[in-house]
């Protein structure tokens, strides 16, 4: 297993003076999948804050190519470019690098067709459960009671299950991981990347501004948010559903998940479930739809 | 060399061995009527060994156009074929193919638009995309079919110009009639040499493409695009001359003209109307008429000075138009109309719609408009055949 001390040891694809907000996740989680992917990658990048990221043209922050392409295609035109690779007879990881808008919702057909044909595509979905780069509107991936620029006294509906979608689509690999285990990326880009067919991970992506936070806080809710069982660790792979890290010890009974108060406490998105009045309708809620999808997941899983 | 040989078969046909001959790599594509046989006929070349390529059999259009683009951007020739409503869902991504400079060919079978459901033949599918900086070609015939999409892949590669083309085929009048046609075979690659990308992704020489641009670099951008749009005039002849040469056509260049030399009276029009009008053209002349037909072949670049220089003389132009941007004029009349203010010429001009919607068109509908016209009995904007309804 590679300790966050060995990643800084790697030589980094993501550049000094990219855009990045302090404290951004994209800094944490793109870093660590390139050292992982290394220089043999092409990137297809959707509109998503990673746009901003590398910088403005016609300089760029990223290392390897990469195509910035329409909101809805970067599975598709990855799609393409896998094919190219396999006539081409080239060694490239073909890495679809999107946000949770991108995936979750207006990519969502394209994803479901590359997984179905089993094109040979990495599809990492940095997930920050909204559409930040456009202001911080609602997204598929908003779970219930977070405020947004679109849901000002919160949103009214649960997050969509993406890693799901995908294992109901029988591709290699599926993994979902946070920004908080670095080092737990790097280990699932890495497995992920020597697999061939559709494969997609998910990573949880605390925004300082999108979740209001102070920005010296991301890796720490990136831990809490598996801390709490709001976000779990896991791996589908040959068919077979496995958990990682702590989530693994509370599916073995070894730990138990914390109050998801401790994880939306922090956060000023979910202020107004607190004060003026406490609204334990959607608190509890939220706690019991924790428990549920993790009940679920159980039941599927080989612990 | 060989492989050179006269087959009967539909427009359809025609694209698929067109693409077959390019040794197009990478073909993405979605079902839609009537473009789907150019697809199954390619899907058919590569699972039977005769066609060395990969064919991503995509969830919708959107994503035919968008994987195409992935796979030009590695460096590979790709292909895609769609029609109407399929055209109308690719629209975001013909900007990506035009504005990322990637020579992708794509073959419209152009339909009518719905509502009402309406698979026949219409030019405003094509027309709504007129203005992203594509190459644009409309062919009258299986034998242009093939041709144009052949000499679309030597002009939109060629290092002048880098911009994606798409060739136009009418709906069932073309992608369904069988008539003959001749192909190149292998002796194609002596005219199209294997495809050398003026910029590709490349681990090793790592570039990223189309990140924030300041306002003025992208001005930048899109004037480059302007530029090798106007060269793309001389390309295309260029391109078209050798194609003749090689293959024993006689192609003209941008338009065709049709007894042009001592016309009073021209028909200009594209596709297969425009080489109905030839045939009413004939039928005009017995009655004494001196009448000529200027077919465009290439619509974008829109051949001005060709049009301009072939219309001196002329004393009225009857347009016919297989659409017409609504509240405004016929596609063609618009290009016509900034081709003479620039030219600073004057002409009797009737724009008139007729074969909307797939209507039947004949010579004899052509030979009607045209004697009214002359007479001075045509409004300028007509609707053939409103005065019924």
């Amino acid at each position: 297993m590679v300790t966050v001390k060995d990643l800084a040891k790697m030589e980094d694809l993501l550049l000094k003076g990219n855009a990045a907000c302090a404290g951004c996740p994209i800094g944490v989680a793109l870093r660590t999948t390139l050292k992982a992917l290394g220089k043999k990658t092409i990137m297809f990048v959707p509109a998503c804050c990673t746009s901003v990221v590398q910088g403005i043209g016609p300089g760029a922050a990223i290392s390897v190519p990469l195509f910035n392409t329409a909101f809805e295609t970067a599975a598709s035109v990855a799609s393409g470019a896998a094919a190219a690779a396999e006539i081409l007879g080239k060694d490239v990881t073909i890495l679809a690098w999107a946000g949770d808008g991108g995936t979750y919702d207006i990519g969502l057909q394209a994803i479901s067709g590359a997984a179905e044909r089993g094109d040979n595509v990495l599809y990492i979905c940095y997930n920050n459960q909204m559409y930040s780069n456009t202001g911080i509107q609602r997204s598929g991936a908003t779970p219930l009671g977070a405020w947004t620029t679109t849901t000002w006294t919160g949103k009214t509906e649960h997050m969509k299950d993406m890693g799901m979608i995908l294992i109901a689509h029988r591709v290699p690999y599926v993994a979902a991981t946070s920004v908080g285990y670095p080092d737990d990326i790097y280990e699932k880009v890495k497995k992920a990347k020597e697999k061939k067919g559709f494969r997609y991970i998910d990573i949880l992506a605390p925004c300082p501004p999108g979740w209001r936070f102070p920005s010296d806080m991301t890796i720490r809710l990136g831990k809490l948010a598996i801390e709490t069982g709001f976000w779990l660790l896991y791996e589908y792979e040959d068919g077979e559903l496995r958990f990682n890290g702590y989530t693994k010890l509370v599916a073995e009974g070894k730990r138990e998940f914390k109050p998801v108060e401790e994880f939306l406490r922090l956060q000023d998105r979910f202020r107004h479930l607190f004060e003026p009045k406490r609204r334990d309708d959607i608190l509890e809620e939220i706690q019991r739809w924790i428990k549920e999808r993790f009940e679920w997941y159980l039941s599927l899983a080989k612990i | 060399m060989s492989g050179r040989k006269v087959i009967i078969d539909t427009g359809n046909s025609a694209v698929a061995y067109a693409v077959k001959d390019a040794e197009a790599k990478v073909i993405a594509a979605y079902p839609i009527t009537p473009q789907t046989t150019i697809v199954e006929k390619i899907a058919q070349f590569i699972e039977y060994g005769q066609m060395d390529a990969k064919m991503i059999r995509v969830e919708s259009e959107h994503s035919a156009m968008a994987a195409i683009i992935g796979s030009e951007a590695m460096g590979v020739r790709s292909f895609t074929a769609t029609s109407s409503h399929g055209l109308a869902l690719m629209h975001e991504m013909l900007w990506y193919a035009s504005n990322a400079r990637l020579p992708v060919v794509m073959a419209v079978a152009n339909r009518t638009m719905g509502p009402p459901w309406n698979i026949w033949a219409d030019w405003g599918d094509a027309m709504a995309d007129r203005d992203i900086g594509w190459i644009i070609s409309w062919a009258a015939n299986n034998q242009e079919v093939y041709d144009f999409t052949l000499i679309s892949y030597r002009v939109a590669e060629d290092k002048r110009i880098v911009l994606p083309a798409m060739v136009n085929l009418e709906a069932f009048v073309l992608t369904h009639t069988s008539m003959p046609f001749e192909i190149c075979g292998e002796e194609t690659r002596e005219y199209l040499p294997e495809y050398d990308p003026a910029w590709k992704l490349d681990p090793d020489d790592p570039i990223i493409m189309g990140n924030l641009f300041s306002p003025a670099d992208t001005m930048k951008l899109r004037w480059d695009m302007w530029e090798s749009m106007e060269r793309a005039k001389k390309v295309i002849a260029e391109a078209i001359r050798e194609y003749n040469e090689r293959f024993n056509r006689n192609y003209e260049g941008l338009i065709k003209t049709y007894k042009m030399d001592d016309a009073d009276y021209a028909i200009l029009s594209m596709g297969t109307m425009g080489e109905e009008a030839e045939v009413a053209t004939d039928v005009l002349r017995e009655e004494g008429l001196k009448v000529g037909t200027v077919r465009i072949n290439f619509f974008r670049p829109f051949p001005r000075e060709d049009i301009i220089k072939t219309l001196n003389g002329v004393s009225r132009v009857i347009i016919l138009e297989r659409s017409s941007s609504i509240g405004a004029s016929g596609q063609i009349m618009q290009d016509l109309g900034q081709s003479l203010l620039l030219e600073k010429m004057q002409l009797d001009v009737n724009d008139v719609f007729i074969g909307i919607g797939g209507t039947d068109v004949s010579y004899e509908d052509i030979v009607n408009i045209v004697k009214k016209a002359i007479k001075g009995d045509l409004a300028p904007l007509y609707w053939y055949g409103s005065e019924g309804w």
